[in-house]
């Protein structure tokens, strides 16, 4: 229904032809817009109502004393549902080894949490199809995993910086919202979120449907396309610094694969974009030695390297 | 009254500030109000997601930015 009422508008109304370059262009600009628009609103919606029932304070509850293994997968799963933002993850990080939540089990949570999170799962899906956005759920979540348990076999605890340890955290009481107050607190996230994302997604989709109209068929075969060993390291060096645009970079990804770029580098990309970030790297020295800090980026970037080999190989 | 914005100082915990600076103006409530940046006040209240209001030493609401008529109806 919206690719009819696309092409109405673009082919009938404006009168280009179906075929041309600005016609297709324009043509997949509009039916991309609308459609990530409808999704983003609805599932930002829902995504934030069930977030209300899951406070960090009930997270690091749930986490702490947990062993690793089961500590770590839990951890990953419950990055998904709690909300997070980098600005708390020094209080988060803080609460949580302070309540006894293991360190690599506290990876495992902050690596999941930015990486698997709503807004790049409804790109993924509106424009790659569910059954990639299923893949970077599982494989975003077994970075997390893995990488939290790799943390916690190297027993960093003493390149956390010693202050941590020291502080005195107190209780703070669960907030029990009602069913309206949910609503409301998710109308104004949804409404938050989408007033800072949506330049970057008619950016992007805009960047992505030029792609798709105007360069050449196959153009990234050669540089992006899986014969190429490095493309998967240049990748994800290229993801760090775009961080936190995963609405913006998500459509000209999309428009990439379709000019060669292939799988296992696609979702590689994606993945550094969102779970490795250089402002994340800056709030998290105020709590991590260098040497862990440089740990945990090397130990995630080695993972989703992995990863980005690993989908290559097999799709 | 005391009123204690907690938060390491990023753009939504100044909102806060301003949108309680906000409620407390209009509702013509007199109430002293500060901003709390370092982290081992912060986590004294236990808190883990910024930024957060506290009244007397109270933790009302943590990791949301509420609108200056919320923040009026909690103080009222």
């Amino acid at each position: 229904m919206l690719k009819n009422f696309a092409d109405y508008l673009v082919f009938t109304l404006i009168g280009l032809a179906p075929g041309s370059r600005s016609g297709d262009a324009l043509n997949f600009f509009i039916y991309d817009t609308i459609k990530i628009f409808l999704l983003l609103t609805t599932i930002i919606f829902v995504v934030a109502i069930i977030r209300t029932s899951f406070p960090p304070e009930k997270t690091k509850r749930l986490l702490s004393r947990k062993r690793e293994y089961v500590g770590n997968v839990l951890a990953a799963l419950l990055g998904i549902v709690t909300p997070f933002c980098s600005c708390s993850a020094v209080p988060l990080f803080i609460g949580f080894v302070e309540s006894g939540v293991p360190l690599g089990v506290t990876f495992s949570f902050l690596i999941s949490s930015p990486m698997v999170n709503e807004v790049a799962l409804i790109m993924l899906w509106g424009l790659f199809g569910w059954k990639i956005a299923l893949i970077y759920i599982g494989t975003g979540l077994l970075v997390a995993i893995l990488a939290g348990i790799v943390i916690g076999k190297l027993k960093m605890e003493k390149y956390v910086q010693d202050y941590v340890w020291e502080m005195q955290v107190g209780n703070a009481d669960i907030v029990q919202l009602t069913f309206r107050e949910k609503l409301d607190y998710a109308r104004q996230y949804t409404r938050d979120l989408l007033k800072k994302i949506w330049p970057y997604v008619v950016v992007g989709v805009g960047l992505g449907a030029f792609i798709h109209g105007f360069v050449p068929q196959d153009f990234l075969a050669d540089w992006a396309g899986r014969d190429n060993p490095f493309a998967v390291p240049v990748a994800v060096a290229l993801g760090v610094p775009l961080y936190s645009n995963a609405a913006g970079v998500i459509p000209i990804v999309h428009a990439l694969m379709e000019k060669g770029m292939a799988i296992g580098t696609v979702l590689a990309f994606m993945m550094a974009v969102t779970a490795l970030s250089l402002p994340e790297a800056i709030i998290l020295k105020n709590v991590l030695k260098n040497r862990l800090l440089l740990v945990f980026f090397g130990t995630v970037a080695c993972a989703i390297v992995f990863v980005g080999y690993l989908f290559n190989a097999i799709l | 009254m005391k009123i204690e914005i907690l938060g390491t100082g990023c753009a939504k915990c100044k909102t806060l500030y301003e949108n309680t600076k906000k409620a407390l103006e209009e509702s013509g409530k007199s109430a002293e109000l500060v901003k709390v940046e370092d982290i081992p006040s912060i986590m004294k209240y236990g808190v883990m997601s910024t930024p957060a209001l506290v009244i007397n030493g109270q933790v009302k609401f943590s990791g949301k930015v509420a609108s200056p008529a919320e923040i009026a109806g909690i103080l009222s």
